[in-house]
């Protein structure tokens, strides 16, 4: 029987150039769930999908995927593990040579030994999931940022992942697409019966779709629960999140010396 | 005066340690590259791409400036062979020229300019873009679909690029000492057969171009994917691409001139 938590962190530490990213995180991802990480930049959110993608490696403890440890994964087990992954990254990241079809097609093409008037059908019913079937002729550099973000998803999904991961999807969005991708990450979780990890820093839009939300601080948990136990939390780093305080837990001014003796004001 | 000294020091220990480090990077880069060839080959389709935007989108500016060093050739030979009463060994001359030197080291110089920085460049806005990150992130390994094909796709084009420069300034030769100046054809073609020979000379001529392809294209391919991802990143690294191979064509140049035609 699989184990009920798709991704699990177990301990894990990560530390870049010294300056610990992750500390002692231990978090699970329950199957079928859409989770939300959110927290102020530098609080780790994207290197916790880089260590489920295997693309940097725990330095202690364990992320394990069904039930396997990805930092112990041989090359070939680490790609065979990732066909079962999507990932959208922040400005969608599709390849500016090749046209909005080809970019969905792309994953098919290089997975799939299907013939190649399947793979039309396939890449065309992916980009008519994200409402850009009409779309497939047009490159990237034609798209809109919204556009562009579902392309991304749209071909995230092009291998009918077990699970997805979100990378700051709201970001440069205005808000008819935020609502546009926030519906579809919902939708295509339950359509795919996937398991999802949004990384965000948009509490309204993402409160509106997620089962959990975990917020993190300097590489440690600070609160997690359902968006109504966080919209209830009186944890001052959640309220400054929900609340969108300027000053709080996560400081205005990045942290300086004296201000009088930086102006030369000082007796 | 003993600070300055030790600063001094410092700063070429740091220098060499970089050196060394940015060298080992580099050499197990190139090792990743060709462990992870086999796609390239057994994707064919892969490689023609790679030749075609490394080699025929290079073949005008090959052609243009292997024209115009015959024509240059040719007049500066034909003038001083003159002096000496030879005139008609000018064939000899420019083939030589071409074939054993001129022909590899100026392709390579073109080529680094022209392909070595477009696979530096876009190599890095892949990189810069998390265009690899997400083609890795879909389990296609882009040392496999990219780095290699782009590799062998210059390390194929670099030989027969060079050999197409050699044949226009042969041509180019031909057309300003033969055509336009008048002398003897027949001396002009007869000379050049007699005195080329197929292995000293342009053997050792394609060994260069094969060794002058391999290193700038290596030196392209991980300069791009070493590129910090940023605009200027990306733009130093260009840079980078074309200076460095630029030195190590002429460096390996005067090494496997020594090895090959003056027998140390």
């Amino acid at each position: 029987m699989p184990p009920e938590q798709l991704v699990e962190f177990d301990h894990v530490d990560f530390s870049y150039n010294k300056t610990p990213l992750l500390r002692n995180l231990s978090i699970a991802f329950p199957r079928g769930k859409v989770v939300a990480i959110m927290g102020g930049s530098g609080s780790g959110k994207t290197t916790l999908l880089r260590l489920i993608g295997g693309q940097i490696r725990a330095q202690k403890g364990s992320v394990r995927f069904d039930g396997e440890a990805v930092e112990t994964m041989s090359h070939a087990k680490l790609y065979a593990a990732r066909r079962r992954m999507g990932m959208l990254f922040q400005f969608g990241a599709l390849f500016t040579d090749l046209s909005v079809f080809e970019n969905v097609a792309f994953p098919m093409r290089e997975h799939l030994q299907l013939p190649e008037p399947m793979i039309r059908d396939l890449a065309l019913m992916k980009l008519h999931a994200v409402g850009l079937r009409g779309a497939h002729a047009l490159k990237p550099a034609e798209l809109s940022g919204g556009m562009a973000r579902r392309v991304a998803l749209a071909r995230a999904i092009a291998l009918d992942p077990n699970l997805i991961m979100y990378d700051e999807p709201f970001t440069g969005l205005d808000p008819i697409s935020m609502a546009v991708i926030a519906n579809l990450i919902r939708r295509l979780n339950e359509a795919l019966g996937a398991t999802s990890i949004v990384v965000t820093h948009d509490v309204q839009e993402s409160f509106k779709i997620v089962d959990y939300v975990c917020f993190l601080s300097h590489g440690e948990i600070v609160a997690q629960g359902t968006p109504e136990q966080m919209r209830a939390s009186n944890e001052p780093y959640v309220r400054q999140f929900v609340d969108g305080h300027v000053d709080g837990p996560v400081r205005f001014h990045y942290p300086a010396g004296d201000y009088d003796a930086d102006l030369g004001l000082g007796g | 005066m003993i600070t300055a000294l030790l600063r001094g020091v410092r700063l070429i220990g740091r220098l060499t340690v970089d050196g060394v480090w940015r060298l080992g990077a580099a050499s197990r880069f190139m090792g990743i590259v060709l462990l992870r060839s086999v796609t390239t080959f057994r994707r064919f389709r892969l490689l023609i791409d790679e030749i075609y935007f490394a080699g025929t989108l290079s073949l005008i500016i090959i052609i243009v400036s292997g024209l115009f060093v015959g024509l240059v050739l040719g007049l500066q030979g034909y003038e001083t062979l003159k002096r000496y009463g030879s005139a008609e060994a000018v064939g000899t001359l420019v083939a030589l020229s071409l074939v054993r030197e001129l022909g590899p080291v100026v392709s390579a110089l073109l080529f680094a300019s022209r392909a070595g920085s477009a696979i530096t460049a876009e190599i890095g806005i892949m990189k810069s873009t998390e265009q690899l990150s997400a083609m890795e992130m879909m389990a296609v390994d882009p040392y496999a679909r990219v780095m290699a094909p782009m590799f062998w796709g210059g390390f194929i084009s670099m030989p027969l690029l060079a050999a197409i420069f050699s044949a226009m300034g042969v041509f180019g030769g031909y057309l300003i000492t033969v055509v336009v100046i008048g002398v003897d054809a027949g001396a002009f073609w007869s000379q050049m057969q007699s005195n080329v020979d197929l292995r000293d000379d342009i053997l050792n001529g394609v060994i260069k171009s094969v060794v002058f392809g391999g290193a700038v294209t290596a030196i392209a391919v991980f300069e791009g994917y070493d590129a910090p991802p940023t605009a200027e990143g990306v733009s130093h690294a260009v840079t980078r691409t074309v200076v460095t191979s630029a030195l190590a064509v002429l460096a390996l140049d005067f090494i496997l001139t020594a090895f090959m035609f003056t027998g140390v």
